[in-house]
C-alpha cells in the first residue's frame, strides 16, 4: 500500500513538475522578452529572440537526459574497455586480446549472426505476406489485432509463454508443452527441444519472430495502403497476375519502407537478450552476445573490462545500420 | 472489327445501390464515343466495366462480337490510360510502357521496337530512362497514352484523361488526342469525361448519362441542337438553355405556348392536338436571345438584373416580368448596356425548344 501511494505520488510530482517547468518557463521567456505595447521594433526582435530560444526550452530536458543517460555511458563503457576488472587499473588492450581468443565470444558472435539473418527476413517476409493478406478479407482486422498483440507482451513473458510450449518431461510423464503434445499425437517421440544444439537457436529465435511479424504487419501494412489503386489496376489491365503485381509493382513501391523495417528488427537483433537469459542463459550453444556481456560484467564473471568490450562489440555492430536506417527513415519521410 | 456492345448492362452494388440501370449501348470500330455526365452519373462506373476492373451485375458486354463478361481484363483487348496516370513510380518511362509487353513475353526486340515507335509518335523519345517523377504531368499522361499504344488495343478507355492537367495544357493534350484518334482510324476510343467542351470537340458520338441511365446518345450536335429532354438541353451548352414553364395554347402544326405567364410565342413546332392547353416547358439557348431596339421586333422584356463581360461574349440576365427565373442572352463583343436597363429580346423561331410535361422533347 505504501508502495503504491509513494509510485502515484511520483507521477504526479512529476508530471506537475513537467507542467510547471513548461508552463513557467514560456512564461519567464515572454516577460523577458514582452511583445505587448511595446515599439513595432522592439515587438519583432523580441518575437524574434523568443522564438528562437523556445524550442530549446522544451528540448532542454530531453536532451539533458539523452546526454547523461546515453552519452555518458558510451564513453565509460569505452573507458572501462581499458580497465581491470574492478575498473581502477588500466591494462591497454588486453580485455580486446583476451575477447578475440575467447571461444565463447566466437560462439556469441556465430549465434548472433544466424539470428541477424533469420529474424529479420522472417519477420518482414512474414509481415508482408499477412498484410497483404489482411487486406483482401473481411476478418483482416480480427487477424491483424491477433498477430499484433504479441507486440504487447515483454521478451520475458513471451519466453515464459514459449516454455510451456518447448516443455519437456522425461519418462513416462505426461508431456505439458504443446510442441510435445503434437509430436506425441502423431506418434513421434517427445524432444526436449531447448537443449537441442544448433537447432535450439531457431526455436529462441521464433519466439521473436512471434513478437516482431507483428510490427513488419503494422507498418508494412500502412504503406501498403499507401500505394495507389490505380496502378494496381493499371497492372492488372497489363495482364500481371497477382504474384507479378505483388513482386513488381507492390513491393518496389514501398521498398523504402521494407528496408526501414528490416533494420529496425536488424537492430533489435543485435541486441537480443531476454529470450536468451529467460530460456536457456546461454546454455547448450545458444549464447548471444548481450547475454554474454551480462554475464560478465554482472555474474559470475564480475569483470568491468571484458563486459565492457563485449558492449563495445555490439555497439560497433549497431551503429552503421542505425545510421543507414535514420537516413533512410529520413528520406521516407521526405517522400511523404 | 472491334465493335463493343452492350446490352440491358446493369451494375447494382451489394449495399442494393442501383449505379447504372439498364445500359444499351452499339459502339462500331472506329468510333470515338464520349460518356459525358454530372458526377455520379456512372461515367466511369460504366467505363470500368467495359475495361474488366469492375463486375458486370447483369446483361452482356460484346467486343469484337464475342461476349467478354468473364474475360480477365487483360484479354479482352482494351488498353485505359487513367485521370491520375496511374505510372509505376519504380519504373523509368521505358519500363512503364514495356511493362505488359514483358508481361506477355514478347521478344526483347519487339518489345524495344515497340516502345520507340509509341515514345516516337508522342514525342517521348529523350524521356526514355527518366522516372515518371521526373516528368511534368502533360508529359506523365503522353507516358501513360504510351502505354497504351504499345499494346495495340482493340479498343482505348480513358478516364477523364485531362482532368488533373492545367487548362492551357488540356487544350493542347485534347488536340493529342484528337490526333492520335486520327492517326489510328481503325481504334475504337471510349473517353470519359464531366467536360462537355471536351466531349463536343473530341467525340463522333455522345454517350449523355445521367443517374445510371442514358439521356441522349447522338453526334454532338445532335445533342446541342436537338436534345431530347430538359437534362440534356442544359447539360449541353454554357451557359446552359433557359428553360421555362409554359402552356401550349394553340397545337398543331405550328405551335403557340404562352410563358411568363401571359406572353404568347408562336414555334413552328409540330404537336399532336390533344397536347393543346396543356402544361409544358419552352427553351431558348442563351446565345440564340438577340438583344433588338424595340419592343415589337423582340417578343421578350425585361430588367437587365446582372452583366457578366467576357470579352468575346457579354451574358445579359434578363428578369422578364412574370417569369420566376432570370434569362440569360449571350451577346457577342462588348455591349453598352449596364444593370438596370430594360432590353428586348427576340430569337429565330426554328432555335425554339418545347418539351412535354415530362420534360421530354416534342420531335420537330
Amino acid at each position: 500500500m505504501a508502495q503504491l501511494a509513494s509510485a502515484l505520488m511520483t507521477m504526479i510530482v512529476g508530471i506537475l513538475g513537467c507542467v510547471v517547468y513548461f508552463y513557467g518557463s514560456n512564461i519567464l521567456l515572454d516577460k523577458i522578452f514582452p511583445t505587448k505595447n511595446r515599439p513595432a521594433q522592439d515587438v519583432a526582435r523580441n518575437l524574434r529572440i523568443a522564438n528562437n530560444v523556445r524550442p530549446w526550452l522544451f528540448l532542454g530536458p530531453a536532451v539533458l537526459l539523452l546526454t547523461f543517460y546515453l552519452f555518458y555511458p558510451v564513453i565509460d563503457s569505452i573507458r572501462l574497455s581499458f580497465f581491470d576488472r574492478s575498473g581502477d587499473e588500466f591494462v591497454g588492450i588486453s580485455n580486446y586480446v583476451w575477447l578475440f581468443g575467447n571461444d565463447e565470444f566466437f560462439e556469441s558472435f556465430q549465434n548472433n549472426m544466424l539470428w541477424l539473418i533469420v529474424v529479420p527476413t522472417m519477420s518482414t517476409f512474414l509481415g508482408l505476406v499477412i498484410a497483404t493478406m489482411t487486406d483482401r478479407i473481411w476478418w483482416g482486422n480480427i487477424a491483424k489485432s491477433l498477430i499484433f498483440m504479441p507486440m504487447a507482451i515483454s521478451f520475458i513473458g513471451a519466453s515464459v509463454i514459449w516454455k510451456f510450449i518447448y516443455d519437456f518431461r522425461s519418462g513416462g510423464d505426461a508431456q505439458i508443452g504443446l510442441l510435445n503434445a503434437i509430436v506425441v499425437f502423431f506418434g513421434g517421440e517427445p524432444q526436449n527441444w531447448i537443449t537441442m544444439p544448433f537447432w535450439n537457436n531457431f526455436f529462441l529465435m521464433v519466439i521473436l519472430i512471434w513478437v516482431q511479424t507483428g510490427f513488419a504487419m503494422v507498418i508494412l501494412s500502412a504503406a501498403l495502403r499507401g500505394i495507389p489503386d490505380e496502378t494496381i489496376e493499371a497492372a492488372v489491365l497489363d495482364g500481371a497476375s497477382g504474384v507479378q503485381i505483388f513482386f513488381k509493382i507492390m513491393v518496389p513501391q514501398i521498398w523504402g519502407t521494407i528496408a526501414v523495417v528490416w533494420t529496425t528488427i536488424t537492430i533489435l537483433v543485435l541486441k537480443v537478450f531476454d529470450i536468451v537469459l529467460a530460456m536457456t542463459n546461454g546454455q547448450w550453444d545458444t549464447q548471444v552476445l548481450a547475454n554474454q556481456m551480462f554475464d560478465w560484467m554482472f555474474r559470475g564473471g564480475g569483470d568491468f573490462g571484458r563486459g565492457a568490450v563485449v558492449a563495445i562489440v555490439i555497439m560497433v555492430m549497431v551503429i552503421p545500420i542505425m545510421v543507414w536506417n535514420i537516413k533512410r527513415a529520413n528520406a521516407e519521410m521526405e517522400g511523404r | 472489327m472491334a465493335d463493343v456492345k452492350l446490352t440491358h448492362v446493369k451494375k447494382i452494388y451489394s449495399n442494393k445501390v442501383e449505379v447504372l440501370k439498364d445500359i444499351n449501348l452499339d459502339i462500331k470500330q472506329g468510333e470515338f464515343i464520349v460518356f459525358v455526365g454530372p458526377s455520379g452519373c456512372g461515367k466511369s462506373t460504366l467505363l470500368r466495366m467495359i475495361s474488366g476492373l469492375e463486375e458486370i451485375t447483369s446483361g452482356t458486354l460484346e467486343i469484337d462480337g464475342q461476349v467478354v463478361n468473364d474475360v480477365p481484363p487483360a484479354l479482352r483487348g482494351i488498353a485505359m490510360v487513367f485521370q491520375s496516370y496511374a505510372l509505376y513510380p519504380h519504373m523509368s518511362v521505358y519500363d512503364n510502357m514495356a511493362f505488359s509487353l514483358q508481361i506477355a513475353k514478347l521478344s526483347k526486340e519487339d518489345i524495344d521496337q515497340q516502345v520507340r515507335k509509341a515514345a516516337d509518335l508522342l514525342q517521348l523519345t529523350p524521356y526514355l530512362d527518366r522516372l515518371p517523377k521526373a516528368l511534368s504531368g502533360g508529359q506523365r499522361q503522353r507516358v501513360a497514352i504510351g502505354r497504351a499504344i504499345v499494346r495495340r488495343p482493340k479498343v482505348f478507355l480513358f478516364d477523364e484523361p485531362l482532368s488533373n492537367l492545367d487548362a492551357a495544357l488540356r487544350v493542347a493534350t485534347r488536340m493529342e488526342i484528337a490526333n492520335l484518334k486520327e492517326s489510328m482510324p481503325d481504334s475504337t476510343m471510349i473517353y470519359v469525361t464531366h467536360d462537355q467542351v471536351e466531349a463536343m470537340t473530341l467525340a463522333d458520338r455522345i454517350v449523355l448519362l445521367s443517374g445510371g441511365d442514358v439521356e441522349q446518345v447522338g453526334p454532338p450536335l445532335d445533342l446541342y441542337e436537338h436534345p431530347a429532354n430538359v437534362f440534356v438541353a442544359k447539360f449541353i451548352g454554357s451557359p446552359s438553355m433557359n428553360v421555362v414553364p409554359c402552356k401550349i395554347e394553340k397545337a398543331g402544326e405550328q405551335t403557340s405556348v404562352s410563358i411568363c405567364p401571359s406572353i404568347v410565342v408562336d414555334t413552328p413546332i409540330v404537336t399532336d392536338v390533344k397536347e393543346e392547353s396543356k402544361a409544358a416547358f419552352f427553351g431558348i439557348r442563351p446565345e440564340n436571345l438577340v438583344v433588338v431596339e424595340t419592343a415589337e421586333e423582340g417578343f421578350l422584356t425585361g430588367e437587365v438584373t446582372f452583366v457578366e463581360s467576357l470579352g468575346e461574349a457579354t451574358l445579359l440576365y434578363v428578369k422578364v416580368p412574370g417569369c420566376d427565373e432570370a434569362m440569360i442572352a449571350k451577346q457577342a463583343g462588348t455591349l453598352n448596356i449596364k444593370r438596370g436597363d430594360t432590353v428586348h429580346l427576340s430569337a429565330l423561331p426554328e432555335k425554339m425548344h418545347l418539351f412535354d410535361s415530362n420534360e421530354l422533347s416534342y420531335l420537330r
